[in-house]
């Protein structure tokens, strides 16, 4: 380390002899700055290197712009090595938009309330020297990249502790359904990380105008999702999102927000069940006491399904005319299963209710009339057996009544 | 009752013919088929119903098995049911609807339970029995009527498009119901009243054979059908009733038949009664 230092500083003043040699009223050149800072051992006395690799640079999209067009305080450095200490570099004074939307984002907030905070600025994600346009696909921000970009941070489980209340959330994407797209299939149309974060102006999913707020969710999944997006406007928990209903779900509620799953697949199939018991707990109940319910209950998805009735998106209630559940429709929803279901199955309640008198009077009377039948039954012959049982085993220790099988006779003739 | 020990020469009588014993190893196979294949269903909610329905090869072949079951079960009911009709109309057999020989619950029943229930208090001697008791003629009736209601249940679920060509919408979530309530008083009272009253009572203990062997020894006659055996030996049939007794091989395959049944029949029982206790149904 110590030696490491001794030879840094021994090139730089080496370096910078020739600089100063020269040193006129012109702001130093990039040639002077790389004179010391490509040499690979370049650091601060704090052994923090401060690198900057000519051909990288060269390659970036910054190349054109001289060194102190960004690091302005160095223009009127005459004396070298300059001091280490440099103000902040701003980004601002060319990228003046990106920088005030970046303001209004969680990374700028977090090192606002808390200057410590590790939260990412311009360079974490962009690099200092090496910057390159998004679409440039060695870019850091180049969408295929940008997943792994936000995961140095957000996948740094020494980071997440220091508060980022949404966990390991590239973990969880790195298996969902965009995530393989994206990473697996190479799909340049899969989201990454700012197609619903954005990029700059990063709100926090409390923020009402964040594009990841429960009301904005559908919006922004409707972007790509656009038929989907439509229906779910239109439907029941569509319009009750609209109108400000705290329970309605959106997207998320059912798919998570990271961690989404091919609905094609069983597990999710009967989890989404469960998801939409947790809100609709009796219509769960009473599904569970039909053959389908039960079914589904055991672990096997190939049976009628809540989104298999209602459908998943363009749910309305029964007596909207556009539902599946409707007069008009429950027959044709019906035959998906049972090709040759005729009108009667109108009268079939796959929710039927035997504790429920009003909504399902047939099932209530025979479930009443059966709950006596096996009550008497069992309490009579459960009576009888017990006293049998009782006597039996009295009669058999009484001396008075001896009685012996003798089981060796009953086979002695083979 | 008192007895002695069997002679070494004891006579044995028949009491079940083959027919009758091949009719109850289908009706028994076809009820544990029916049970373990069934239950899952009304259990689902247990860990140990998705367990058993994974045994048998996930729903959609547990679902064949159960109805494979109910058309053998459905089969031995329509069997029996010719054969009784055949002994009445085709061979004047009038004794098998009224009398000692016949199923139909008479007013000597109600005296049995009667007198039977007396002695359960000490309150009076044991009485004598004739060919079929009042707990056997319920277990017969139960199981008449529970094939009927369970058949016919179960038969509306297994062809609902049919059905629904006369049945109103409703009637599938009552068939449901009763299939399911019904099935849980089947195998409820099977296996616990029956398997008590037919082998794991004192005097039975550990299993009455005489359904997979056909023959009961003139000393248990004695004891639980005295009635029957003073009848026939009046009517002088009880010679052309005399049988070899069972072979070793006989009693051997119906202890082991016989255990096995009463032995799942008795593990669904707890698996059921746990789900009661834990499951809220």
């Amino acid at each position: 380390m110590a030696l490491r230092f001794l030879r840094a500083g021994a090139v730089a003043l080496v370096l910078t002899a020739s600089v100063a040699a020269q040193s006129t009223d012109r702001p130093p050149a990039n040639d002077d700055c790389l004179a010391c800072h490509s040499a690979p051992s370049a650091a601060r006395a704090t052994g923090q290197p401060v690198v900057v690799l000519p051909e990288k640079y060269a390659a970036s999209v910054h190349a054109p712009l001289a060194c102190v067009d960004c690091h302005a305080d160095l223009a009127k450095v005459t004396e070298f090595p300059h001091p280490e200490k440099l103000a902040r570099v701003s980004c601002s004074t060319c990228h003046e938009d990106v920088v005030a939307k970046y303001d209004l984002g969680v990374h700028a907030r977090a090192r606002r309330a808390d200057p410590a905070s590790p939260a990412a600025t311009c360079v974490d994600c962009h690099t200092a020297h090496e910057i390159k346009a998004a679409s440039d696909p060695t870019s850091t921000t180049y969408k295929l990249n940008l997943v792994g970009t936000c995961a140095r941070c957000h996948g740094d489980p020494a980071i997440i502790s220091r508060g980022i209340e949404a966990g390991n959330v590239p973990a969880s994407f790195h298996d969902s359904i965009h995530g393989r797209a994206l990473e697996k299939a190479g799909l340049i149309v899969a989201p990454a990380c700012g197609d619903c974060h954005r990029t700059h102006d990063i709100l926090p999913k409390s923020d009402p105008e964040s594009p990841i707020h429960r009301t904005k969710v559908p919006s922004t999944c409707g972007t790509c999702h656009a038929g989907v997006g439509q229906l779910f406007a239109a439907s029941v928990h569509g319009g009750a999102l609209a109108r400000g209903m705290p329970s309605a779900p959106a997207c998320q509620t059912c798919h998570t927000a990271h961690g989404i799953q091919r609905t094609e697949r069983e597990g999710w199939q009967l989890g989404a069940v469960e998801e939409c018991g947790t809100c609709h707990a009796e219509a769960l109940r009473t599904y569970r006491d039909t053959f389908h319910g039960q079914v589904q209950s055991l672990g096997f998805a190939r049976i009628a399904k809540c989104a298999d009735c209602h459908t998943a998106h363009a749910i309305h209630p029964k007596e909207d005319p556009r539902s599946s559940v409707s007069p008009a429709n429950v027959v044709a929803t019906c035959r998906q299963c049972h090709p040759s279901a005729t009108e009667n199955v109108v009268g079939y309640d796959p929710h039927a209710d035997k504790r429920d008198r009003a909504r399902s009077p047939h099932v209530y009377y025979v479930a009443q009339a059966m709950n006596v039948l096996l009550a008497g039954v069992f309490t009579f012959f459960g009576l009888h057996t017990t006293l049998w049982f009782w006597r039996g085993f009295r009669e058999r220790r009484s001396p008075a009544v001896p009685e012996q099988r003798n089981d060796d006779d009953r086979g002695a003739a083979e | 009752m008192t007895t002695t020990a069997a002679p070494p020469s004891e006579r044995h009588y028949v009491r079940f013919g083959r027919a009758e014993r091949l009719l109850h190893a289908g009706l028994m196979t076809s009820f544990l088929g029916l049970a373990l294949t069934g239950l899952p269903l009304l259990f689902s909610d247990m860990r140990w119903a998705a367990v058993l329905a994974r045994l048998f090869g996930g729903f959609a072949v547990a679902g064949r098995l159960h109805r494979f079951f109910a058309i053998v079960m459905i089969a031995v009911f329509t069997i029996h049911v010719a054969r009784v009709a055949y002994r009445i109309f085709g061979r004047g057999e009038a004794g098998l609807l009224w009398g000692p020989g016949s199923m139909v619950p008479q007013p000597r029943d109600v005296r049995e339970l009667y007198e039977h229930t007396r002695w359960f208090l000490g309150l009076g001697p044991r009485p004598e029995f004739d060919r079929y008791t009042y707990w056997e003629k319920f277990d017969y009736w139960a199981v008449f009527w529970g094939m009927l209601i369970i058949g016919g249940s179960g038969l509306i679920l297994w062809f609902p498009a049919t059905f629904a060509r006369i049945l109103p919408g409703w009637m599938f979530n009552v068939a449901l119901v009763v299939h399911g309530e019904e099935a849980l008083l089947a195998v409820g009272f099977i296996f616990t009243i029956h398997f008590f009253n037919g082998h794991l009572r004192p005097g039975k203990f550990p299993m009455d054979l005489v359904i997979f062997t056909g023959v009961v020894s003139e000393r248990e006659m004695r004891e639980e059908r005295a009635l029957e055996l003073e009848r026939l030996r009046s009517e002088g049939a009880l010679e052309a009733k005399v049988a070899p007794p069972p072979t070793r091989r006989q009693m051997r395959t119906g202890y082991v038949v016989g255990g096995i049944a009463v032995g799942i029949g008795l593990a669904l029982v707890v698996l059921i009664i746990y789900a009661l206790v834990l499951g809220g149904h």
